[in-house]
């Protein structure tokens, strides 16, 4: 179904424990680089959960057991040799609620680069910038970049996340509902950004909405109770599924 | 009886409660002024605070309290100099490595400590404390402002430890989450993130911390002492040097010497003077609590 496609993400067989209930089971399949990948399914199923597999957020939470693999550019993540934080610096975040730091909007963006030793002014002015005019920021702020981020609207505060996840230069970007937040505006906003950010970045993102899937998505899995239900281009998935569940889901059928 | 005059009953004993509690609060404080303000008059507020010499049973009396305004901040300030480090960093010890169900034993019994009566912390300094002191200084006495600095930095600790730990688990964890995703390491997103957040609100447990040092008595009239002298300076060659002297702070003027006065001499009004000065300094340190610990809110629920 990939066949041209290079496998960025590679999951295999992947259980995930929250204490003794079972969140994933069984998940299989490849997220090809440069693409946007799109996680459906109703709520609870484990998109949330999966997606933090990926850069081993899940980590934090106290209590927590993965089965499987998950080879990230061909490494497997949770071997012990694999150091987390270089991992997060190839794997960026950007959470459903945006979460600004109570800092200025500069030293947000500025935040990353200078936790992995750039000190440079020059640099960093170069970095804020870069990434702000990336997540199409720049020309709302760039005349206030030393305000406190806490103080613009929340579409704005949203971008500024994904902003400053860029100025880590990831080659993979988790996004869990960016855009849930957000107003229509907003929203379309982010969606014109991912179409863009998908030339440089794998994108993996998590949406409620079948309408985003469908217009930023290529390629789309299914999750329902822990397992992925049906996986492949987002057009077949929404045209033709295989799988009566994820039909009854798409159009609205479901539970 | 019907539901709502019980009602207006229950609200009118509270508000009587509310109001005598009120009512008796700000006697105190009226006798206080009435019984202070008279030696501000007889020697000046000035030479009142600035005056270096306390001899208020000498003929001529002296009655400057600069040496006992002094013994206080030196007590303090070496005592939040050793609290402060110690206090920050068990707070970020609880809130962010102790695995979380030690921490529901480790905070409470940091908690108590602070319902030790005083008496017990002063009996440690002057029996124990005391003579270690004599011996490692090579002093004639243990019972010296360090000494003093020691009881009451670790009876400080309780409170510092208590809201600073409040303030940096309150810091939300989506905060911490965007610092580790970003690729910031455990100690980048508790120094660059989670303690500037939380500072006002560490800034408030050491300021009520030092309120509660500086207004400290039992253990101090125990350990310091009470020598009405001015301390020493530092110099680089002694720096403890303000610390090594027996020392009297006001709480402990005021605790030893009102027994011997006589109600209305000068000497009584004078005792009263001092209460006057540490009920004001402790007022401003609350007020200046208070202020950042809104502060503390509106930072992390956003201005
Ligand atoms: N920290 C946790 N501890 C225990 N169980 C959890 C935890 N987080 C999630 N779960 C459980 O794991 C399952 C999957 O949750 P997850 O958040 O991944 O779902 P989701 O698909 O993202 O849902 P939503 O669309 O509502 O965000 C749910 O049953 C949830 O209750
Ligand atoms: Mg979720």
């Amino acid at each position: 179904m990939m066949e041209n496609e290079t496998k960025t993400i590679e999951i295999k067989d992947l259980d995930f424990y929250y204490g003794d209930f079972q969140a994933l089971e069984n998940v299989t399949f490849d997220i090809p680089e440069n693409k946007v990948t799109a996680l459906i399914g109703p709520s609870g199923c484990g998109k949330s959960t999966f997606l933090r597999t990926i850069n081993r957020m899940n980590d934090l939470i106290d209590g927590t057991r993965v089965d499987g693999d998950v080879i990230v550019e061909g490494d497997d993540i949770y071997k012990d040799e694999i150091d987390v934080v270089e991992l997060r610096k190839e794997v960026g975040m950007v959470f459903q609620e945006p979460n600004p730091f109570p800092k200025s909007i500069y030293d947000n963006i500025a935040y990353g680069p200078r936790a992995h030793g750039i000190t440079d002014t020059e640099k960093l002015d170069e970095i804020v910038e870069n990434s702000l005019k990336h997540a199409a920021l720049w020309d709302e702020v760039d005349d206030r970049l030393d305000q406190s981020a806490i103080g613009i609207s929340g579409g704005q505060q949203q971008r500024l996340c994904i902003a400053r996840a860029l100025a880590v230069d990831p080659d993979i970007l988790l996004m869990d509902e960016p855009t849930s937040a957000l107003d229509p505006v907003a929203t379309a906003k982010i969606e014109d950004l991912i179409d863009d950010l998908k030339e440089e970045y794998t994108i993996v993102i998590v949406t409620h909405s079948m309408q985003q899937a469908a217009r930023i998505s290529d390629y789309t899995a299914f999750f329902l109770m822990g397992e992925v239900i049906e996986h492949g281009p987002t057009q077949k998935i929404f045209e033709k599924p295989e799988n009566q569940k994820t039909e009854d889901y798409i159009t609205g059928r479901f539970g | 009886m019907h539901w709502k005059t019980k009602e207006k009953v229950v609200e009118n004993v509270l508000f009587i409660f509310a109001l005598s509690s009120i009512i008796f609060l700000t006697g105190i404080v009226i006798v206080l002024f009435r019984e202070g303000l008279p030696i501000f008059g007889k020697v000046g507020i000035l030479e009142f605070i600035f005056g270096p010499e306390w001899y208020p049973t000498y003929d001529p009396p002296g009655y400057g309290i600069l040496p006992l305004i002094m013994g206080s901040f030196v007590v303090s300030v070496g005592a939040m100099i050793l609290s402060v480090p110690f206090g920050v960093a068990s707070a970020i010890f609880i809130s962010y490595i102790l695995p979380k169900n030690l921490k529901k034993v480790v905070k409470p019994v940091v908690e108590l400590l602070a319902g030790v009566p005083s008496v017990v912390y002063g009996l440690f300094g002057m029996k124990i404390l005391g003579p270690f002191i004599a011996k490692v200084f090579g002093l004639p006495t243990g019972l010296t402002g360090l000494t003093a600095a020691i009881m009451l930095g670790i009876m400080a600790l309780p409170t510092i430890i208590s809201i600073a730990e409040d303030a940096i688990t309150s810091v939300p964890k989506s905060f911490r989450d965007a610092s580790l995703a970003l690729g910031a390491t455990r100690w980048e997103t508790i120094r660059n993130v989670i303690v500037p957040t939380a500072s006002s609100g560490i800034v408030t447990g050491i300021i009520l911390g030092m309120g509660r040092a500086i207004g400290e008595t039992m253990t101090v009239l125990m350990v310091a002492g009470g020598a009405a002298i001015i301390p020493e300076m530092p110099s680089l060659a002694k720096p403890l040097a303000p610390l090594l002297d027996p020392l009297r702070p006001m709480t402990s003027t005021i605790a030893a010497e009102m027994g011997e006065t006589a109600v209305g001499s000068p000497h009584y009004h004078s005792l009263f003077g001092i209460a006057i000065i540490l009920f004001v300094i402790t007022l401003f340190f609350n007020i200046i609590a208070d202020v950042l610990s809104q502060r503390f809110k509106e930072k992390v629920s956003g201005e």
